[in-house]
């Protein structure tokens, strides 16, 4: 292979490098703009009578979905992480495995705690409080 | 080709090189990136958990709301420029990281200053954001009577609104979210502030050349993805203090 052809791959090569950079970039721009637009859907349902909880729920895992999407997109491809040799995205890889269980166990545990509060201990059956006007006022040190 | 593929395979555990195929300095960064993720991910989650545990918790559209040298009410717009900065900044240090392996002195002087420049935005943005929620005083219905909060680690006036006295005010909110909020923005903000000086060392030794004797680009990579961490870490902040 001659010194200019080993040239001509080498540029080609570096141009499809600063594409695919540049390719991460606009993902990652129209992932954040596309959160952003669902983010103000929930602020404007919140804003209406009767907000659907269910589907702001659901557009909150769109919007978790799609963090998870840039945070792939920013390792890979920013970190070239994706370049690297598979064994070793594995030793970084199984350790983070853990996030699953971490999540699922404490979102979990917040969860039951604040039923054991509202029904002290399952002795009683939950009253959600309705706001009243004037609502009863809160003491300066007391928590809610 | 097979053969030789198997035979680099066996070869990449039978000694004299690194196995993973990256540097000493390379690996040790990412493990401990890993750790680090590790903390924060303790921090959101720790949040998510006592988030959960209460009924209530405040309304973010209406916490981050203002924007510099206007009143009007703009949710999610100051917080979406600081995710730019800060996106925007990931590229152009990849960038740099790029200019590196081609061992171009100048375009990789060029980049790491935009990436500078770009921590030192954000680290501005939040800046103004903490004075703002800090200082900023509003109305509160405690004990009965009208009191003036700023947003701090042991006063949260974002409660739920009441009619008092003719006028909507409200009331306290979880004392948790001010600790949450600056703790955890104040982390990243560190992080982003020790970036942006490891950026700085960076910039002043390819000025003068170092890298270019060495003959390779490494320590721009160590930096760059320390750098990227931090943006990656941001992505998370955003998600679950601004957006859900």
């Amino acid at each position: 292979m001659s010194a200019t052809t080993t040239n001509a791959i080498e540029i080609t090569h570096d141009e499809a490098q600063v594409k695919r950079i540049w390719k991460a970039f606009w993902i990652l721009l129209v992932l954040t703009i596309i959160e952003l637009g669902l983010g103000l859907t929930i602020y404007n349902m919140d804003l209406g009578p009767n907000p659907n909880h269910v589907l702001i729920l659901g557009i909150k895992g769109v919007i978790c979905i799609l963090t998870l999407a840039k945070a792939f997109y920013i390792i890979s491809i920013f970190m070239h992480l994706g370049d690297e040799v598979r064994s070793f995205i594995l030793t970084l890889g199984i350790p983070a495995l853990i996030f699953i269980w971490f999540i699922f166990v404490f979102i979990y545990d917040g969860n039951s705690f604040r039923n054991l509060r509202n029904t002290d201990a399952g002795s009683r059956p939950y009253i959600e409080k309705v706001e009243q006007h004037p609502a009863p006022a809160m003491k300066a040190g007391e928590k809610n | 080709m097979e053969t030789a593929l198997a035979r680099s395979k066996t070869n990449l555990w039978s000694g004299g090189k690194s196995p993973f195929n990256v540097s000493y300095g390379k690996l040790m960064m990412w493990y401990f990136l890993m750790s680090d993720s590790f903390t924060f991910g303790a921090f959101l989650i720790s949040y998510g958990s006592i988030r959960f545990s209460l009924n209530r918790w405040v309304d973010h559209n209406y916490v981050f709301n203002k924007f510099p040298f206007t009143e009007a009410n703009l949710p999610l717009a100051f917080v979406s420029l600081m995710t730019f900065i800060l996106i925007f900044s990931s590229v152009t240090m990849v960038l740099a990281v790029h200019e590196g392996h081609k061992m171009n002195r100048k375009g990789v002087e060029k980049w790491m200053l935009l990436t500078i420049l770009g921590g030192l935005g954000f680290l501005s943005c939040q800046a103004w954001e903490w004075t703002h929620l800090l200082t900023h005083q509003h109305k509160v219905l405690v004990d009965g009577a009208i009191q003036y909060w700023a947003t701090t680690t042991s006063h949260n006036p974002w409660g739920p609104e009441v009619i008092f006295n003719g006028e909507l005010v409200r009331t306290p909110g979880p004392v948790a979210f001010g600790g949450y909020f600056f703790g955890i923005t104040g982390f990243h903000g560190f992080h982003v502030f020790t970036g942006v000086i490891i950026n700085t060392v960076m910039y002043i030794k390819t000025r003068l050349g170092h890298f270019q004797q060495r003959g390779h680009y490494e320590m721009i990579e160590k930096a760059g993805l320390y750098w990227h961490f931090v943006d990656l870490v941001w992505v998370f902040v955003f998600l679950c203090f601004y957006l859900i």
